[in-house]
Formats: structure tokens, C-alpha cells, sequence
């Protein structure tokens, strides 16, 4: 429950820290970091606008879409704590809530019959589609190593009860750390993959499909997003926690890390362009390869190699 | 005898002098001038007189600094179909498509005769915006995606409709006309000259001190005046800083287009000073107010040269720096490269002009072709480049900016005495014609002006060099994926209210 409640905590200034990193990378003083939670809470105070050909897709989507990311986020442990919901294989069902939201989000831009949508559809529903492999075979393989099926044991496997702690359990670690980062990325449709400040929207991605949501709807879905990236975070923070420490220092440790994946995102959001289009398939499908490296690091841990 | 006349940028010689030919004459003599590769066609438009059309033609020859003249009349009556000059030579397309939408001109083989702006006085009251004929496919496999008039970024109207098939463009449809509002009938119906400088002002708001200096010059002529080195002074000085400003600019939103955020903020930064500039100098921002005939009402200093020597000075490391590290950034590059090729062939045909004309390889810079004001003393060298791809037009907006900043440099060392502040009201000639061609930053601004029996106006015509532009835009992007439209549109930065008038 403990990281339940740290990931509600982050979601509502991850955003900001980001914000934050560019605007000093840009040598601007920059809103404050509570500004992107303060545009959610006027948008959900607002009604909403909604065109007359749309249908009943439209509305539930963005509710369905933000209750998908709570009930993922609930998967998600803390160390030695255990998640809120924990069981066998419920990393896979944590994939594909997130995966369901993604279709209601896809199918309500659809919807909308627009044409400039419908475009932003099919790039997000590829992208998506690539870069779940890399997810399946990192998870796949951590479970091979741990020999257990759910995030709350695969972790406390890595970091407190499994044995083999040479340099490369840790790699492993780093590596998997570097997936998560990247997907985190591409889920949340940031740079280098999808720019969220563009206003063009023959180049956007994410922010084409919710063009015609407004309003409440656009509160909801933007907080989605917010949510998103501190679970994302989480699971990367989980890759770091050790037994060594108390529970205070871990959720310090926690918040670092979170922080760090924030200025990292401004980082590379401030000094690297944005990939072409047709870039992004090779990147996206470049990780993986990442995942497969940790495959076979599993596969010299448990000795299959010797 | 010659069937045509010779004449130079900004001279004013008697109407009648311009020899009326055929229609068949005059549609040959003026496809065998463009056959010259040193030619292009700067101005074709036709205006009623005497009641029939008389149509007028200006070719420019780069080369000679040199404009050849020449007319011919037509019927007004629709009945009468001509044969086009645009079937031999694309140059004219535009030009043909515009006299066809005011006059109800009818071509038998003009390739695709479109409406072009809509103006309130065009020939078919029918035709409307909403009404535009569409290129229409029946495929199953492309798709249509159809951008404003409404621009995302709130900036200006324009209709874009891609053809596309899946993320890749097959063909780009332009429509404009959204922000009409008949300058060139305002020039007639404003007699006075401050309401047409104002005029003048607002063609382009972006490109104020082009469009004003075509207007001074083109008016000090008519009036028999030769500017004196102050007024020239102060119009080049201003031209060149709206270059380096305007540049600076874009390359701040090519940026901002790739998602390359340094360089979004520091040229944004870098440009502010500059317009600033305009402020202290003049009172704004844009050089309203600044460039005016016969006079000058904010003389350069001594201060404000100082002032203006410390902004460069200051100006110039960082946009090396920043320049220097978005032409060496990997990402960057693999964005701006390739993307949105004009090539040489395509530019020409289509008669091109400016930074366009530039990137494809095509040496079309009329300060240094038909100089006017300081231009004529300097030995100008326009920055060509070859590729004709988004990166060959950021290179030119870079080397531009330096190439100003030497010139203004020059500039400031000599400034002259103060000569003009004489309120002086001439009259314009009576029954002339000229044509004033000024480099603004954007390629070639070109206005003629036709005055009557008592030296009134009886024809004024406004050519931005967006009015070629936009159909070279249409064909970069073809085979380019549809996410890199805004970029190569960046690229070209164009003007709509220009091109609508």
C-alpha cells in the first residue's frame, strides 16, 4: 500500500520536475512544479465538449484509460512491502491493463473521425505494439532468475533473499533499470520519440489523439499520464531498494530516483532533436535487444552457459 | 524595330513607350526570353484600359540587370479563348492563374487553372473558397488529411490538403486567399502617401521594411526623386537588420520543429535584441514607421550606432556557439538533411526566387542582380547552396545573418549627413510605368505602378516573393513523410497575407 500512496505522491509534481529541468536548460526561469497538477485540477473542474459524431467510446475512454493506470499501479511493490494486489503472473495482467487503457485511448481517437487522429492512432498503436516485447523478455527473464512470477517476488528475489551478487546481478539490474526508463518514455510519448510541446499535429503522437478531448476528459487523461510515469518510476526505484536500509531511507532512495528519472527525461528533452518518423520503429524495437542481453545474462547466472 | 523595351530596376519611363504586340507575339517573345537561363519572370499581370485588357509583362534578366517589357491588349470579351504561356513555361503559372480569376481570361491549354486568392472584384462571383476545386483521388489505398485554415499555431490561414499514402505524401494541395483584403485596390482608392506607406507597411507584417522600401523607391521615382545617401542608408541598414532578425527567427522555430530545445531558446533569445533594436531606433518592434518617402523621420546617431555595434558584438559568439553546435548535432542533422528536396530542374521551372531559389542552386538575389540603394556600391555575393533540402535553407539563413552582419558593420563605419528632413511634396509622372524590385529577406519583392493623365495611379501591383513560393513547398514534400511537413514548411517560412494581398 506504502507505494500506492508514494506513486499518487510523485504523479502530482513528476511532470513539474521535468518542466523544470528544461526551463533551466533553457536558461528560463520555468512554472513552478506544482504547475502541470494545478492545470489537471482547473481541468477537471471544467466540463466537457463533445462532438456530435462521436459515440459512447469517446466518453468512457478517458475514464477506462485513468482507472487502468490506478489498477496497474496497485501491482506495483515497495521493496519489502508488498504490493496492494500480488499473485502469480500479475506482471502480465499489469502489461495489458496498461495495454487496455491504450485501446480505449486508441479507439476513442478513432472515434472522433478525424483524420488527423486516425493517424496519431496508428502511430501510437504501432509503437506500442514494438515496444511490448522488450517488457515481456526483461520480465520473462527476471522471472527465470528468480523463479517466481510476480513483481513483489521477482524483486524481493533480486535484492534480499537471492544469493549471487556479482557484478553481473547488478548490470542486470542497470539494464533493466534502462528498459524501464525507455519505456516509460515511449508510453508517456516524450522525446526523442514524440515531442509533447509541439502544437503541429501532423508530427504528434499522443497529444493528436486527445485533441478533441476537453475539459474534464483532458483532466483525466493527463493525470493518466502524470500516474504513469511515477509507476514507471517505481519499478525502476524497486530495481534499486535494499535490505541494508530502513524503511525511511528506501523511500528516500525512492523519491532520488524518481527525481533523477524526471531530470533525466529534461535532459533529453533540452539537448537531443526529436527522431524522424520512421526512426522510431528501429528505436523502440532496439530495446528488445536490450531485453535479450538480459536474457543471456540470466542465462550465464543459472549456469546454462558453463 | 525591338518588341520590347529595356529597362533598369526603379526607372520610370512613359507608358506608351511599352511596344504593344499580338497576343501571339507577345506570348512568343516572351517564352523565347525565358529560355535564357539568366531570365525569369518577375511580374505578369493585366489591368483594364482604355476598354480592353492590357496585359503587361516584366522578364528580368539577372545577368544584364536588365527588365524587358512587354505588352499586349486582349479583349475583355469572355467569349475568346487564348492560348496559355504557362503550357511552354511554368513561370507563368501563377501569374496566368491570377489574371484568368480577375478577368475571366480563358486559356485553352493552361494546365491547371485554379482560383488564387479571391478577390472581391474576381471575374466568377460563383467560385468561393468553399467551392475550391480540389485534386480528388479515388483510392482506397491513400487518404486524405485535410490542415486548417486554421493554423495550429494561431499564426495565419492557409488550407493544406495532403494526399497521402500511409505516413508519405503523394501530393500537396495549397489554398490560400483566407486573409484577402485588396491591398492593391487600397493603393488606388488612398490618395494620399502616408495611407499608402501604411499600406505598404502592412503587405507582410513580417517583411514591413522590404515591402516599405520597394514602395519608397518606387514612389521617389515616380516623383523624380533621387533619394539622398541618408534615406539609402537607413533602408539598407534596416533591410539587413530585418534579415538578420527574421533569420535568426526561423532558425529559432526549425528548432523548435525538430523538438531541439537549446536551439528553440537560444536563437529566440538571440533575436529579441535585434527587433529591439527597431524599437529604440523607430518606436517598433517590426520598423513600423521607420522607411518613408522623401524622408526620414528617426536619423541614425552616433549613439544608436554604438548601440547597435554592442548588440552585434554581443550577438555574434553566441550564435556562432549555437549555430555551430545545431549543424553538429547528430539528431539534428539526420532531421534537416534530405528532408524536403527542391532540386535545381523544379526550381527553375517553377521560376523561384529568394532563399528558395538559393538552397536549389539558382542565383537569384536582386541585391545583387538589379542593386538598388547601397547594394549598387557593394560587390554582394548571394550564399547558394546546392541541395536544396531543409539543411541547404538553415545553412542560408546562417550564412546570411553573418553576411549582414559584415555589411552592417560597413555600414556603420561611414554614416551619412543628415539631408532630407525637408517635408517635400512632389507630384508623381504622368502616364508612367515602373517597377521597383528590392531583395527583402524572404527573395524578391517586386511592385509596379502604372499613373494616368494627371500623375493619379491607375494600376498598382504587388508581387511577394511567397507568390512563387508556395508551389515549390508543394512539391518538397511530395514523397516525404507527412510528420515532416511542418518542418520543410518552416523552412520556407512563407507569407500568406503576402500572397493573399
Amino acid at each position: 500500500m506504502i507505494s500506492f500512496i508514494l506513486i499518487l505522491i510523485v504523479s502530482a509534481f513528476f511532470v513539474g520536475w521535468i518542466n523544470c529541468a528544461v526551463s533551466n536548460f533553457s536558461g528560463r526561469k520555468g512554472p513552478g512544479i506544482f504547475q502541470p497538477i494545478k492545470d489537471i485540477i482547473r481541468l477537471i473542474k471544467k466540463g466537457s465538449v463533445y462532438s456530435a459524431t462521436s459515440s459512447f467510446i469517446f466518453r468512457i475512454a478517458p475514464a477506462v484509460y485513468l482507472s487502468t493506470v490506478i489498477v496497474a499501479a496497485l501491482f506495483v511493490p515497495f521493496g519489502q512491502e508488498k504490493a496492494f494486489l500480488s499473485f502469480n503472473g500479475d506482471f502480465i495482467l499489469f502489461a495489458y491493463l496498461l495495454g487496455l487503457g491504450k485501446f480505449f485511448n486508441i479507439i476513442s481517437a478513432l472515434d472522433t473521425g478525424s483524420s488527423f487522429e486516425g493517424m496519431g492512432a496508428s502511430r501510437e498503436a504501432l509503437f506500442s505494439m514494438l515496444a511490448e516485447p522488450a517488457f515481456f523478455i526483461l520480465l520473462g527473464s527476471l522471472g527465470l532468475l528468480t523463479g517466481y512470477s510476480s513483481f513483489y517476488q521477482i524483486f524481493n528475489a533480486i535484492h534480499y533473499t537471492f544469493s549471487v551478487t556479482s557484478f553481473i546481478s547488478y548490470s542486470i539490474g542497470i539494464l533493466a533499470a534502462t528498459i524501464f526508463f525507455m519505456l516509460g518514455i515511449i508510453e508517456n510519448s516524450r522525446m526523442p520519440v514524440d515531442d509533447p510541446k509541439t502544437h503541429l499535429e501532423l508530427t504528434m503522437i499522443h497529444e493528436v489523439m486527445i485533441l478533441d478531448n476537453s475539459g474534464f476528459d483532458l483532466g483525466l487523461i493527463l493525470y493518466a499520464g502524470c500516474l504513469k510515469f511515477a509507476v514507471y518510476g517505481a519499478l525502476i526505484a524497486n530495481l534499486f531498494f535494499t535490505s541494508l536500509f530502513p524503511l525511511y531511507l528506501n523511500v528516500i532512495i525512492f523519491f532520488g530516483i524518481q527525481y533523477l528519472y524526471a531530470v533525466l527525461i529534461g535532459t533529453i528533452e533540452s539537448f537531443i532533436a526529436r527522431f524522424r518518423m520512421n526512426q522510431n520503429p528501429q528505436f523502440i524495437f532496439a530495446l528488445s535487444s536490450v531485453a535479450a542481453l538480459i536474457y543471456i545474462g540470466v542465462m550465464i547466472l543459472i549456469g546454462k552457459f558453463s | 524595330m525591338r518588341n520590347y523595351i529595356t529597362i533598369k530596376n526603379n526607372e520610370t519611363i512613359p507608358f506608351n513607350t511599352i511596344p504593344i504586340l499580338k497576343y501571339e507575339e507577345f506570348l512568343e517573345t516572351n517564352v523565347s526570353f525565358l529560355k535564357d537561363a539568366h531570365n525569369h519572370c518577375v511580374s505578369y499581370f493585366a489591368f483594364p484600359f482604355q476598354n480592353k485588357l492590357r496585359l503587361i509583362c516584366c522578364i528580368a534578366n539577372d545577368f544584364k540587370a536588365r527588365i524587358k517589357l512587354t505588352s499586349a491588349e486582349i479583349e475583355t470579351n469572355a467569349a475568346k479563348v487564348y492560348p496559355s504561356l504557362t503550357a511552354c513555361n511554368l513561370n507563368f503559372n501563377m501569374f496566368e492563374r491570377e489574371i484568368s480569376e480577375n478577368f475571366g481570361v480563358k486559356y485553352s491549354d493552361h494546365p491547371w487553372l485554379k482560383p488564387v486568392r479571391y478577390s472581391c472584384s474576381r471575374f466568377d462571383q460563383s467560385a468561393s473558397i468553399s467551392n475550391y476545386p480540389f485534386y480528388k483521388i479515388d483510392s482506397e489505398e491513400l487518404h486524405e488529411v485535410g490542415v486548417g485554415p486554421i493554423h495550429a499555431g494561431v499564426i495565419e490561414p492557409g488550407h493544406f490538403r495532403f494526399i497521402c499514402k500511409g505516413e508519405q505524401i503523394q501530393h500537396l494541395e495549397i489554398q490560400l486567399g483566407y486573409q484577402h483584403r485588396g491591398v492593391e485596390n487600397l493603393f488606388l482608392l488612398k490618395n494620399n502617401l502616408l495611407q499608402r506607406t501604411l499600406l505598404a507597411e502592412s503587405i507582410a507584417g513580417d517583411t514591413t521594411v522590404g515591402h516599405t522600401t520597394a514602395f519608397a523607391n518606387l514612389w521617389e521615382s515616380l516623383c523624380g526623386y533621387e533619394p539622398p545617401d541618408d534615406l539609402q542608408f537607413v533602408r539598407t541598414l534596416a533591410l539587413e537588420l530585418e534579415r538578420i532578425a527574421i533569420h535568426t527567427g526561423d532558425l529559432s522555430a526549425i528548432c523548435a520543429d525538430i523538438a531541439y530545445q537549446l536551439g528553440a531558446s537560444v536563437f529566440g533569445r538571440l533575436r529579441t535584441p535585434i527587433i529591439n533594436f527597431f524599437q529604440n531606433w523607430s518606436g517598433n518592434r517590426l520598423a513600423n514607421g521607420l522607411i518613408r518617402a522623401f524622408q526620414n523621420n528617426y536619423s541614425f546617431t552616433t549613439e544608436l550606432r554604438d548601440e547597435l555595434l554592442k548588440i552585434l558584438s554581443a550577438y555574434e559568439p553566441d550564435f556562432e556557439e549555437m549555430s555551430d553546435k545545431l549543424m553538429h548535432n547528430p539528431g539534428s542533422l539526420s532531421r534537416l538533411e534530405k528532408t524536403g528536396v527542391v532540386t535545381f530542374e523544379q526550381a527553375h521551372s517553377i521560376g523561384a526566387v529568394g532563399m528558395t531559389a538559393k538552397a536549389s542552386g539558382l542565383n537569384r538575389d536582386i541585391r545583387a542582380s538589379h542593386p538598388s540603394l547601397y547594394y549598387r556600391r557593394m560587390d554582394h555575393q548571394p550564399v547558394i547552396k546546392h541541395h536544396g533540402d531543409v539543411y541547404s535553407r538553415t545553412q542560408i539563413r546562417r550564412e546570411e545573418i553573418r553576411q549582414s552582419i559584415k555589411y552592417i558593420k560597413s555600414l556603420l563605419k561611414n554614416i551619412p549627413d543628415v539631408e532630407s528632413n525637408k517635408r517635400l511634396l512632389l507630384n508623381p509622372k504622368q502616364n508612367s510605368f515602373l517597377i521597383s524590385l528590392v531583395e527583402g529577406w524572404r527573395g524578391e519583392i517586386c511592385h509596379c505602378a502604372i499613373t494616368g493623365e494627371n500623375g493619379e495611379l491607375i494600376h498598382y501591383k504587388i508581387k511577394d516573393p511567397s507568390f512563387h513560393n508556395w508551389l515549390a513547398l508543394a512539391l518538397a514534400v511530395r514523397k516525404n513523410e507527412i510528420s515532416d511537413f511542418p518542418i520543410c514548411n518552416k523552412s520556407f517560412n512563407l507569407s500568406y497575407c503576402g500572397f493573399d494581398l
